[in-house]
């Protein structure tokens, strides 16, 4: 195993911590760039997908992951971003101008949030912000002069300087993909500046920061602003893969769809909003392939084991029923999570890590490196 | 003015619906520290539960509502052993996620054994009207107000005078010196479900006269029930049922006098700007850290 010495600050903030991380990162980014060209449309669509919901997962982690402030509303800074872009655009104003100005609207939003969310914890936030997000969805519903209420709105095709980006081609995944690393980038510069100390501080303990001489109240709603800002820039993006936006997309449904993106990666790393995005986007396109599959290979292996034709082509029309039950998703999606939390609560990102320090460390790993301490004494109530 | 008393009595009859949830929520949360998201699910898996008994096998309706409820106090201490119990001890943020997934698998499974159709139980309430001068009050209405103050009132007097209540309250006090004290944490956590699963089953059961069962009345239902009990103050009694009574009042009065559209939003302004005002809930203790 390598072994890093730090010898000053310089190396204890550097972004690659030694030269393998820029060749395994260098040909992840190789890879990207040439999918385009080897994957199919639909998967590179799905790509698209990943890279909006990770771009959302980063924002969401900079709030939930790193400042330790939970939301359950991220779904109405998604569509504030998508709604100014649409607004926006049928002024023939220019990409780049709607683009920021998403953000930008979405950040100031976020840091009002931010401030009636600062005297809560806990379980309060959590219902503070839903609370917030049914009141955008019945705003987008009901400002018709602006939103055209439930009928939607139509996003047309997005133009970079002149130049027509269709939401299927090859040029708009760039630009998702551009638009995702600059957020991982940024968000990692914040997170070794003061800045992103400060909100490591705040997820540790509110009580221990406020006597380090930490801002407490002017560190959380810059938390907030910073992660709407970034979940509006995804907005504008997903207003144009979608073309159509209403406000029956943006409900509590998506914003525990980002919760579980992070849930899923593991919320102590930007690799986890990475990872529980591809997770959630390609666990769509995998459990369509194994309704369409699965009847086939368990009858086959009934087959194999000595069934007759006739108790094969039963088992066949059994499973086939079971896979294309109504709402399996749902209950699939619900397993999930609770297996998740139960058994891996790191993460998928953490399960790497483990993997990683097993081989490192072979012979010598020992479970308990990752073993969670469990406090019975704590009460959240006295904080 | 006979407007407004009949907007009032609906609005306090769905606000006992939302109350009997959010004395759920903050049943466990009391015991446990734990935030239940799927306590409207419980509520509605209740609700299935009674239809099976009272509507697809014929029980007579109070005998169907008991089975109902026994068979989701199990339900409720199954749920605990497999989801909850081995995550006590973690961060908040973990369990809600567990509780939030096992509502989704509830709500996938109610709806693809069920069906997601709209079910309705006959209950003795659901026909008939209780005349007062020229006011009219229907007795499902009336009904559900007068179950959830019976269940307050045995709630409050088991919190407060008996052995296994104090046992509860210590228990959400400090889990580890409850355990020191030699009370058995896990069985009181186990019970504080089963009771929590019971409760929702009565909410479920008395509510189907009013708006059908479907797979999604919990989620419906219970983001409101959130709310009452945060507005009531996490972790009071009274506190949910009265914070139940004012989002059910709140929406009823909105619905009838705001334009439209008012009606969903309003309980939820009203919450943020309680939680504004008083970020604690308008009964909650505020406690806070010795360093």
């Amino acid at each position: 195993m390598r072994f890093l010495f730090k010898t000053d600050y310089e190396d204890d903030i550097r972004l690659f911590p030694h030269s393998g991380y820029v060749f395994s990162y260098g040909i992840l980014i190789a890879f990207l760039l040439i999918a385009p060209f080897v994957l199919s449309s639909y998967l590179v669509s799905q790509l698209v997908f990943v890279c909006i919901y990770a771009t959302v997962g980063v924002g969401l982690m900079i709030l939930t992951g790193f400042t330790g402030q939970a939301s359950l509303g991220h779904a109405a800074f998604l569509a504030i971003g998508a709604y100014t872009a649409a607004y926006l655009q049928q002024y023939d104003v220019p990409f780049p101008v709607y683009f920021l100005a998403g953000g930008l609207l979405t950040g100031v939003v976020g840091a009002l949030v931010g401030f009636p969310a600062l005297r809560l914890t806990g379980i309060y936030l959590v219902i503070a912000t839903i609370s917030f997000a049914f009141i955008v969805e019945e705003v987008l519903a009901r400002w018709e002069s602006v939103t055209h209420g439930n009928e939607g709105m139509r996003v047309k095709t997005l133009s970079l300087f002149g130049v027509a980006v269709p939401r299927d081609g090859p040029t708009f995944y760039y630009l998702c993909l551009a638009v995702l690393v600059l957020t991982i980038v940024g968000t990692l510069n914040l997170l070794r500046s003061p800045t992103g100390r400060a909100f490591v501080a705040i997820r540790d303990s509110e009580t221990a920061a406020r006597s380090m001489g930490v801002n407490v109240s002017l560190y959380k709603v810059k938390s907030f602003a910073i992660s709407a800002a970034i979940t509006g820039l995804a907005g504008v993006l997903f207003a144009h893969k979608l073309s159509f936006i209403s406000p029956e997309m943006f409900t509590l449904q998506l914003s525990i769809e980002f919760i579980i993106v992070i849930l899923i990666g593991g919320t102590f790393s930007l690799h986890g909003a990475v990872l529980g995005a591809i997770f959630l986007v390609m666990i769509d396109p995998f459990l369509t392939y194994l309704k369409d599959d699965l009847p086939g290979i368990i009858a086959g292996i009934a087959a194999a084991f000595g069934a007759d034709s006739v108790t094969a082509g039963k088992v066949h029309s059994n499973v086939a029923a079971i896979a294309s039950a109504n709402g399996l998703k749902g209950a699939i999606y619900g397993v999930i999570i609770v297996l998740f939390v139960l058994f891996e609560p790191l993460g998928l990102y953490g399960r790497w890590l483990k993997i990683k320090l097993f081989f490192q460390l072979f012979p010598l790993y020992k479970r308990a490196t990752f073993k969670r301490q469990k406090i019975y004494v704590k009460s959240e109530r006295n904080r | 003015m006979l407007d407004f008393v009949q907007q009032l009595v609906s609005g306090i009859a769905l606000g006992c619906v939302y109350g009997l949830i959010a004395l759920g929520f903050v049943l466990i949360y009391k015991a446990t520290e734990v935030v239940n998201f799927a306590q409207g699910d419980l509520m509605m898996l209740g609700g299935f539960f009674a239809f099976t008994f009272i509507g697809m096998l014929g029980l007579n309706y109070w005998l169907g509502f008991a089975g109902a409820v026994a068979a989701m106090a199990l339900f409720g201490m199954l749920a605990e052993r497999v989801v909850v119990r081995p995550i006590l001890g973690y961060p908040q943020f973990s369990i809600i996620m567990a509780t939030i997934g096992l509502g989704y698998f509830l709500r996938s499974v109610v709806g693809m054994i069920w069906g997601t159709d709209d079910f309705k139980i006959e209950t003795p309430f659901s026909e008939g009207v209780l005349r007062i001068g020229s006011l009219v009050l229907a007795y499902d209405k009336l009904s559900v107000i007068a179950a959830t103050i019976i269940l307050c009132a045995l709630l409050y007097l088991f919190f407060n005078r008996t052995t296994l209540g104090t046992a509860m309250r210590a228990t959400s006090e400090n889990m580890l010196a409850a355990y020191y004290m030699g009370i058995p944490v896990k069985r009181v956590v186990s019970i504080v479900w089963a009771i929590a699963a019971a409760v929702a089953t009565a909410a479920g059961v008395l509510l189907a006269p009013i708006t059908f069962i479907h797979s999604n009345v919990g989620l419906v239902l219970g983001l409101k029930a959130f709310p009452a009990a945060v507005l009531g103050g996490f972790g009071s009694i009274p506190g949910a049922v009265v914070g139940g009574v004012l989002i059910g009042v709140i929406e009823s009065m909105a619905g009838f006098y705001l334009p439209q559209g008012w009606k969903d939003v309003a309980p939820y302004i009203v919450l943020l700007v309680v939680l504004l005002l008083k970020p604690e809930g308008l009964f909650g203790i505020h406690m806070r850290k010795k360093v």
